[in-house]
């Protein structure tokens, strides 16, 4: 069952995430609709509390209270108190005073919104803390696969780049798991998380650090998901040059041709924001197939169901 | 809304599946008489089980005047006001036929009508798609104890009920080939 807050991926099982996504498809049909307003959240506040900079997650949380009819407002730590050195403890013990029904934050600090679920009686949603978890990206990356594939058991996903700083890799393998897919994760040695060898023993999880023998040798992807070169994370030297991480690692026009001739309807994803010529490259983040749109599109209705689990029923009752 | 768990074994019949078709059919030619005819039609079935209702009117009407009326379905969920009192569920899709609902005579089809709660929230959610000529409300069975002014346009069957008890419709489409409706509870 879907509890109070959305911290982690491991929060849902599979039924959770099976009811969101359905949810989300309803939601996707009033986002096509002129009128794009439900009146479910009416009378219930919703801060977005950013400490780090974001484009579409946070306007896509802000619309998708803004569509539920929740009041929603923007908080981001520039020009907020955090940056006249208030501690977050105290920040967000202040905005809960203020009788808010949900934050949605996003901090630097792994662990940061868990810490804050136990500060507040508010629900708590994480959308990114440090290089942990982001949940309702691995949610839109879900519904966005599930809308391409069908039943996602037995798909084989390939996800590549920097793994060690992403929160989208390991929200989305938890996810991905859940729902029975097969993952494959390549990167660059110095860009593993360290402790992942201990995530092989996971069913169908598996590790490379050679992209082109994941991408032809064998078992073909049904999809495949590009992860964002971090550069504001890249102070020590990860790898010798941009152009060395394209050849070892982009999604170049070659690899989407040769990725064609076997399947070329093979979804692209990536979660932005894009370094294209680095990770992706344009014809590949343009091509036919390329669900990059789509996953912002799901995004806001992923994040509207999220928001109505969370906080329109009476999560003390059962049924 | 009629109640979706399975009636206990001592349920009653009151309706059995020949009573539905046959106040199906009396109900598709009440919506024509009141209409003058089919023109403008548009038949929306709330979930779950007022869309086979929905569906099954249109096969009738299609039958008398041969004529396809559209059918969309509308769910309520989002609208309704008691979503505080119970836990979440995953809201059911919503689908406008083709041609819309504006200026169109929209019936909405429901199996039970009882508090009328569920026709408030659904008058609510057809506000957001369009604009209707005028709305209208059909149902298989009115089981009295309404808590707002509603009233259903065309009734299958007026069952007086004490609120003690349940209602319980079964449709071949959604309840696995078993079709009838029962009451079970109260003290009688």
């Amino acid at each position: 069952m879907i509890g109070k807050h959305l911290l982690s991926s491991a929060d849902l099982d599979r039924e959770d995430i099976e009811t969101i996504l359905t949810t989300a498809a309803s939601m996707h049909d009033v986002q096509r609709r002129e009128v794009k307003k439900l009146p479910t959240l009416r009378g219930r506040t919703v801060i977005n509390l950013f400490f780090e900079d974001s484009t579409r997650t946070r306007s896509s949380f802000e619309i998708a209270g803004k569509w539920m009819s929740a009041d929603t407002i923007n908080i981001s730590a520039k020009g907020s108190s955090t940056s006249k050195g208030e501690s977050l403890r105290d920040t967000v013990k202040t905005i809960a005073a203020m009788s808010v029904d949900a934050l949605v934050i996003r901090h630097n600090a792994s662990g940061a919104c868990r810490q804050v679920s136990q500060w507040v009686d508010a629900s708590v949603i994480n959308a990114g803390d440090g290089t942990h978890e982001h949940p309702t990206q691995a949610l839109l990356d879900a519904y966005t696969l599930r809308h391409r594939l069908g039943d996602l058991t037995g798909k084989h996903v390939v996800i590549v780049g920097d793994l060690a700083h992403s929160r989208v890799f390991r929200s989305n393998v938890i996810t991905l798991a859940t729902l029975g897919a097969r993952v494959t994760v390549v990167a660059p040695p110095t860009l593993m998380p360290s402790g992942i060898g201990a995530w092989s023993a996971r069913d169908g999880f598996a590790t490379s650090w050679d992209l082109d023998e994941i991408l032809y040798a064998g078992d073909p992807p049904d999809a495949v998901m590009m992860l964002r070169v971090q550069k504001e994370r890249m102070s020590g030297g990860f790898f010798p040059t941009a152009r060395e991480y394209t050849v070892g690692y982009g999604l170049t026009s070659e690899r989407l041709e040769r990725l064609y001739a076997v399947n070329p309807q093979i979804p692209i994803l990536h979660p932005g924001p894009m370094n294209r010529g680095l990770e992706i490259a344009a014809e590949a983040a343009d091509a036919g197939s390329s669900a990059i749109l789509d996953q912002v599109s799901a995004g806001v209705a992923v994040r509207m169901a999220v928001l109505y689990h969370l906080l329109a029923g009476d999560q003390g009752a059962q049924s | 809304m009629g109640s979706a768990t399975p009636p206990p074994p001592a349920a009653r019949v009151v309706m059995s599946s020949g009573d539905i078709s046959r106040a199906l059919r009396r109900v598709a030619h009440e919506i024509l008489e009141r209409n003058k005819g089919p023109a403008g039609l548009v038949l929306l079935g709330i979930p779950s089980r007022g869309v086979p209702l929905a569906r099954r009117l249109a096969a009738v009407l299609h039958d008398v005047e041969g004529v396809d009326i559209p059918v969309g379905t509308l769910d309520v969920t989002m609208f309704r006001d008691d979503l505080r009192r119970q836990p979440t569920r995953a809201p059911g899709r919503t689908v406008v036929p083709a041609g819309g609902i504006d200026d169109k005579v929209v019936v909405l089809v429901d199996d039970v009508l009882y508090s009328g709660r569920t026709i408030r929230a659904a008058l609510e959610a057809i506000n957001d798609l369009g604009r209707p000529r005028a709305v209208r409300l059909a149902v298989l069975v009115d089981r009295g104890h309404r808590e707002l002014p509603i009233r259903a346009d065309h009734v299958g069957k007026n069952l007086p009920t004490s609120s003690a008890e349940r209602v319980h419709v079964a449709l071949a489409e959604s309840d696995g080939g078993v079709e009838d409706v029962r009451i079970s509870g109260g003290d009688r």
